[in-house]
């Protein structure tokens, strides 16, 4: 080591020392993304699954047995027999005894015999209005299933048939998982540079840094490379506890994901860097850097919520959410094997909001030195 | 002692902020080897001379020059030729002895066996060997003050700007610190220091006093005290203080 050491070297050294001699802020960035993931995959169950149905069988005959067996092979179901009289069904709900209600009506077998449409009545427990649909879908799938007897009703003119596509099962985890990647590591970034700039306002350390040949450059720099690789481990961490714990298949490729994880990681940086060099204090910084990820991240990046179906002003300012367009990225090389020239126009988003985030934090900073 | 060469020179130096004077029309020389202090109420603006012969501040009017450049046009010279050490001693408080050090010292681009070679000699003349891995928050005060001023001497600048740099320390380590200045001097470098401490005035060679923006006198200790008849700096900045509140 003869030749001089550059100054980005000694201030990315410099992070590196802080971020080790504090283990537990170290620790708190391995282990959130693990507990995040395992209460979004365990917790955040989208499946329905053992749904409590009671059922009123009115008919009691070989036929209407026949459709209740239907429903006990079912995993989606647990299946009670309810004898009381209908009236009491409400109570089920109350107490939380079922979450939907089957009528098999008195002439059920008749019916059927007969050939004639069967009204089958299914009572659904709606304070969960998106478990309520999906009942009733199961519901659905199920009696259609029951095979027709004798006389079968005219078939329909036409009949729409669905193959979804990229996630055939319909599992949540193909859904939380990037969305995860996309919420921690915007989250972990923008928080650590917020910080780390400010505290040295704070601890009056940035006046001696600005008093030695250092410039701002090199300072945003420097300071930037540890977190990125930092957020980068991260980021590979929650990758391989999705394909391996969540089974999240993974058709595209490795290095671009790497490649376009590490411009998001670098968005997100300059993002949290633009905060701490409009805030004073460690605290504000930290405060505007959660309510600038969290909530944006959630709701207005296509995340939880289709972007189409939000109000326009939302959807406008969901351009400038960085995770917009990871999203995009990710469920993309995922799920959909994408190659780069398919994600180039979510790519030179992020290139281009990193670009201007990094000039206003430089053109701020700059401005700062001399106030 | 004028024979000597000019290390900082002021002339006329003006800065406003907004329509408030902070500091007006301050024109003086230091000399190398020279330890000139900077006497003054808080708020008198001694700080924002300091920032501004450091670089780190423009001038609204008038001119300077800090260690032969100019801090208009010449401010990436100056950072390389000068000290800084703030009040707050400015040290990462959760870094150790050593890496205050080696950071600093990679800031000014010296090489690890520059930094180590410096490190040596000042640890043997701070006594800061013992706390080599000790963390800079568990250092006593005195010694914290001992190593932000080998931060800033790491890179051997011929000009050292203190900004009150023994508040908050007690008597003895303040006297400890002005010895290791002294010697500095001896040394050939160049001491710039602010203090509200009127008894560390007597160890300037020469000091000015600033009353809201302006330099009301200017002399050695001695001669100020003769010319006032008064025994101590205390005694004399408080009737310097009286006569221009009179005056106004």
């Amino acid at each position: 080591m003869r030749r001089p050491r550059s100054r980005i070297a000694a201030i990315a050294l410099k992070e590196f020392w802080h971020i080790l001699h504090d283990p537990r802020s170290l620790t708190i960035i391995f282990l959130l993304p693990v507990i995040q993931l395992i209460m979004f995959g365990y917790a955040l169950n989208l499946e329905i699954q053992k749904v409590e149905l009671a059922i009123i069988d009115l008919d009691r005959t070989p036929a209407s047995r026949e459709l209740i067996q239907h429903f006990e092979g079912s995993p989606f179901f647990e299946v009670m027999a309810f004898r009381a009289p209908i009236s009491q069904i409400e109570t089920l709900f109350l107490r939380r005894k079922a979450r939907a209600v089957l009528i098999i009506p008195a002439d059920y077998s008749r019916q059927r015999q007969q050939g004639t449409t069967v009204d089958l009545q299914l009572i659904i427990d709606a304070s969960d209005p998106n478990a309520a649909i999906n009942i009733s879908n199961y519901c659905q799938q199920i009696v259609e299933a029951v095979p027709t007897t004798r006389l079968a009703p005219p078939p329909a003119p036409f009949e729409v048939k669905s193959t979804i596509w990229f996630n055939p099962d319909m599992k949540s985890a193909y859904f939380f998982v990037p969305g995860l990647l996309a919420l921690l590591l915007v989250m972990i970034s923008a928080l650590l540079t917020s910080v780390a700039i400010t505290r040295e306002k704070e601890t009056g350390t940035l006046e001696q840094l600005l008093v030695s040949p250092v410039t701002p450059v090199e300072i945003i720099l420097g300071k930037v490379i540890p977190y990125v690789l930092l957020a980068f481990l991260d980021g590979v961490g929650i990758l391989l506890i999705g394909v391996f714990v969540f089974q999240v298949p993974f058709t595209g490729s490795a290095v671009l994901l790497a490649f376009l994880t590490l411009l998001y990681i670098i968005t997100a940086l300059s993002l949290g860097l633009m905060i701490s060099t409009v805030t004073s204090t460690q605290q504000v910084a930290m405060m505007a850097a959660q309510s600038a990820t969290l909530l944006p991240t959630l709701f207005l990046s296509g995340f939880i919520f289709p972007l189409r179906s939000l109000p326009w002003i939302l959807q406008l300012i969901s351009y400038i959410v960085p995770a917009r367009y990871y999203l995009v990225i990710v469920r993309g090389i995922m799920l959909k094997g994408n190659t780069l020239p398919q994600l180039i126009t979510p790519a030179l988003f992020l290139m281009g909001l990193s670009t201007v985030l990094l000039i206003i934090a430089g053109k701020r900073f700059k401005t700062t030195l001399e106030a | 002692m004028n024979q000597r060469k000019p290390a900082i020179v002021a002339e006329h130096l003006t800065r406003r902020f907004g329509t408030f004077l902070a500091v007006d029309r301050v024109s003086f020389r230091v000399y190398e080897g020279e330890i000139f202090g900077f006497l003054g109420a808080n708020g008198a603006g001694k700080t924002t001379v300091i920032r501004m012969l450091c670089g780190l501040l423009a001038p609204s009017d008038g001119n300077a020059w800090t260690a032969g450049f100019n801090v208009r046009t010449q401010v990436e010279q100056i950072k390389q030729h000068i000290g800084y050490m703030s009040q707050k001693f400015s040290l990462y408080e959760d870094l150790t002895v050593r890496e205050n050090l080696a950071f600093y010292g990679g800031l000014y681009h010296l090489r690890r066996d520059q930094i180590q070679q410096k490190k040596q000699q000042l640890f043997q003349q701070l006594e800061l060997a013992a706390f080599e891995t000790t963390l800079a928050r568990d250092l006593p005060l005195g010694f914290k003050q001992r190593l932000a001023l080998s931060c800033a001497l790491l890179h051997d600048p011929p000009v050292l700007f203190l900004d009150e740099p023994t508040s908050g320390v007690d008597p003895r380590a303040r006297r400890d610190f002005w010895g290791l200045i002294q010697s500095l001097a001896r040394s050939g470098k160049t001491i710039f220091v602010t203090t509200h401490f009127m008894e560390e005035a007597e160890y300037c060679h020469r000091v000015a006093i600033m009353h809201e923006g302006k330099i009301v006198a200017m002399d050695t200790p001695e001669t100020l005290k003769a010319r006032s008849r008064k025994s101590s700096m205390q005694q004399v900045f408080v009737s310097l203080i009286q006569q221009q509140l009179t005056e106004s």
